[in-house]
């Protein structure tokens, strides 16, 4: 009786305390933490708990605003993340625990830095009093994911807890977006503070304003550039798609008035509807023939929001040698950092291409259209190469074959593509074709192996209507296949479209052409029966064997409601072509089998990777 | 060691050498937050750039920012990029490049402490008086000397000091600022 009096009484007096503390407006660092991403309107959180984050969780588990995405790994939670956002133009949201916790998003953040992926990553901390005591499941996140994020915090105060929280969702979203920490010891998300609602207008960052809009003289000598050019081409990249819908309507249509032809990143494709007669597909290391070409002998390049990375710019000195540059890019950073340009014009993308067509139509500019034509005319012959032709047979399915049939069957639905990493990466960029941005979702800057099927559970959690696969390689797949798991328990109807080739393909690619055969731990034995891979995750598994099936198993694939996996056993021994040998100039591509031997790969170009 | 030359105007104090690398002092205004140095020393050592010296204080408390000077080489295109790069850091408020902006004083502070007995130590301290460095410390057997002034004075100084009994030296490395009325 004494012990029941004891507890009701203890119980009477937390509740009292309970209320205090909310008559006082107060509330747990926690709660301001749900608070402040209900603000940032954040419905999903991708996580995985720990004890450095109970807190936290035991809040979540109090409101319905926010749902929470149970991954199986950190690992796999950052790449939802990074799917959530990039299908969604929206700021993706990760919540993980100390330790391990932490450390397990570092590549992650990585690839979002690279791809400039806008993420707020919140992760659980020891308490203040035992930082920098190696305490259990401490790490010094912030020290470890400095030059992995854009930027970080460690909040030592919960007084702090609300305007940093808001200041990572800035930071995350505006200027070039990307990855930001905000470390959370535990004693502060237990701590109590008053939770203030944010400024009705919020004023200026003290220090971290991008520039949006460009200079006038920048514009004014950009159009006359680009209105004066014979051999014109747009190299467009993922910035014109982080810029928002807006940016690639406006890059359409100022592609539309001058006429000229337009080549894509990897991270662009989806900018410019690749359907386009003006689009001459992806350029670079796997670029077509007549995309390279171009680049190579065009005389005004219009870089937008594209950063002029090794796998696009092949060899330095015989990049583009007769052009003029034009470089529209958000972060002065990436201006002269691998190429000088001659015009350099920061901003935003989808401001910047509003600027050049009010410009381009003050000036009343007309392109040259007896150069034109014959600058296009040069392309059509570089065209008629259909360097990305292969041979078909019956018995073999090619994996451009597959992919062809994906597309086809695919066509004019509702349909998200993620990657992982490698040839099948490849083979996707080159034969998928995509009419809308924010479409394609892949791993361009860091290539994460393991990428893709997060990134497709993520991007079916913001759209769980549409249709979404995962283009995958069977050893990519294996790097992140725990994630089936989160698949299974939301029911996301994932499809993960496996050209199964046995090896790393890329890797033994190199070892074929580069390493005289020598096939060093490329062959991955023992693969799992990925039909009953897909039944043990409580989806379906498929598999086609012959050229002939490969329909059937893609219909039915697309027709399944649940999560299927489609086991496609391609050619093991096909390469990736068109290719530029690391180290090699846009003009010196290799088309196909037969050009193997002819342009040995320089000694620079053997340690590139 | 820092190596910059006493400020002149523009084109004459640092040194251009045949390959094309150039030294620059660039003056960094950042918010005084922890791990701000950090970021800045991560950021050159991540990217392959050169730190020749650097140093930070707080310039004001009320505002909380604090100032680094860092002098660095390389070729213009890298110098670009070390502005750009530096600029991108959020807690960064303004980067000022004192090199290409024009005429800018740059001075550093030395400790020097010298041992000895005798006729040397009578000549350090002539030497001092002959350089203005003071001297801060003293024992029968030594002195700390201080002298401020442009790195290739205290180079010098330094120098003089080696046969009469140099034991110990303690710089700051170079802080400056532009000539004229202009803040950064």
């Amino acid at each position: 009786m004494a012990l029941r009096v004891f507890l009701w009484a203890r119980s009477l007096a937390r509740w009292c305390k309970g209320t205090r503390a909310m008559a006082k407006g107060k509330l747990s660092g926690a709660e301001i933490v749900l608070k402040v991403l209900e603000e940032e309107k954040t419905e999903i959180l991708f996580g995985y708990p720990g004890g450095a984050v109970l807190p936290l969780y035991d809040a979540l588990f109090q409101q319905k605003a926010i749902r929470h995405i149970l991954v199986r790994q950190e690992g796999g939670a950052i790449h939802a993340a990074e799917g959530y956002a990039r299908s969604s133009n929206r700021v993706g949201v990760v919540l993980v625990t100390s330790g391990p916790g932490a450390t397990n998003v570092v590549t992650g953040l990585t690839d979002a830095l690279m791809d400039s992926v806008p993420i707020v990553c919140l992760t659980g901390q020891v308490p203040t009093h035992l930082i920098g005591n190696d305490a259990f499941q401490e790490a010094d996140t912030t020290g470890i994911t400095r030059p992995c994020t854009k930027h970080n915090y460690l909040v030592k105060d919960v007084d702090d807890l609300a305007r940093v929280m808001r200041d990572a969702f800035y930071v995350a979203r505006t200027g070039r977006p990307g990855p930001v920490v905000v470390d959370l010891p535990k004693d502060v998300l237990q701590a109590m503070a008053r939770y203030t609602p944010p400024p009705a207008k919020s004023g200026a960052h003290l220090s971290y304003r991008p520039r949006m809009r460009a200079d006038a003289d920048a514009i004014n000598r950009a159009v006359e550039l680009i209105a004066g050019a014979k051999r014109p081409i747009f190299y467009s990249g993922g910035g014109v798609i982080n810029s928002g819908p807006k940016a690639s309507k406006l890059l359409a249509k100022f592609v539309g008035k001058t006429g000229y032809p337009i080549t894509s990143t990897l991270m662009g494709l989806g900018a410019y509807p690749s359907r386009n007669k003006q689009f001459l597909g992806m350029l670079g290391m796997h670029g077509t023939f007549e995309a390279n070409l171009s680049m190579y002998n065009c005389d005004v390049m219009v870089a937008v929001g594209a950063r002029f990375d090794d796998r696009v710019t092949g060899k330095l000195s015989e990049f583009a040698p007769k052009a003029k540059k034009i470089h529209i890019d958000i972060d002065p950073s990436s201006i002269n950092k691998n190429v000088m340009v001659e015009v350099p014009v920061i901003g935003d993308c989808a401001t910047v291409l509003g600027q050049l067509i009010k410009r381009w139509g003050e000036v009343k500019a007309k392109p040259d259209a007896k150069a034109l034509n014959k600058w296009w005319a040069q392309i059509a012959k570089w065209r008629a190469r259909k360097c990305l032709s292969y041979e078909m047979n019956d018995d073999v399915i090619k994996p451009q074959y597959a992919l062809e049939r994906l597309q086809a069957l695919t066509r004019g639905m509702d349909v998200y593509f993620s990657t992982e990493v490698g040839q099948h990466q490849m083979w996707a960029a080159q034969f998928l074709q995509f009419d809308k941005p924010n479409r394609w979702l892949t791993s361009g800057g860091l290539g994460t192996m393991g990428y893709g099927l997060p990134a497709a559970i993520g991007a079916q959690v913001a759209h769980p209507k549409s249709l979404v696969i995962d283009v995958a390689g069977e050893a990519s797949l294996l790097m992140n296949m725990q994630e089936f798991s989160t698949a299974a328990q939301y029911r996301l109807p994932v499809k993960v479209f496996i050209l199964n080739n046995q090896y790393m393909g890329m890797v033994r690619q190199w070892q074929e052409l580069l390493y005289g055969g020598r096939y060093a731990e490329s062959y991955m034995a023992s693969l799992p029966d990925f039909v009953k891979l897909a039944e043990t995750f409580h989806g379906t598994g498929l598999i086609a064997k012959k050229p002939s099936e490969v329909d059937d198993v893609i219909k039915e694939m697309i027709r399944t409601d649940d999560m299927v996996i489609a086991d496609i056993r391609i050619d093991p021994l096909e390469n990736c072509f068109p290719m530029i040998p690391s180290g090699a100039a846009h003009c010196d591509m290799l088309l196909g089998p037969a050009d193997k031997a002819a342009t040995p790969v320089s000694e620079e170009g053997m340690v590139l990777v | 060691m820092c190596r910059v030359r006493e400020a002149a105007p523009r084109g004459k104090d640092d040194q251009v050498s045949e390959d094309g690398i150039e030294r620059h002092i660039i003056a960094v205004l950042v918010e005084n937050e922890a791990g701000v140095l950090a970021r800045v020393v991560g950021l050159f050592s991540g990217r392959g750039y050169n730190i020749e010296c650097l140093n930070v204080a707080e310039i004001d408390p009320e505002a909380g920012q604090s100032r680094i000077t860092v002098v660095t080489s390389g070729t213009p295109q890298i110098i670009e990029q070390i502005k750009a790069q530096l600029t991108r850091l959020v807690p960064v408020h303004k980067v000022s490049d004192l090199t290409q902006e024009g005429p800018h004083v740059g001075r550093e502070l030395a400790l020097i402490k010298v041992r000895g007995r005798g006729e040397k130590r009578v000549e350090s301290l002539r030497i001092a008086d002959i350089f203005r460095a003071g001297v801060v410390d003293s024992t029968s057997r030594s002195f700390v000397f201080e002298i401020t002034g442009a790195p290739e004075k205290i180079d010098a100084f330094i120098q003089l000091m080696a046969p009469l009994g140099l034991v110990d030296v303690s710089r700051t490395g170079v802080v400056a600022i532009a000539r004229g009325e202009k803040p950064i």
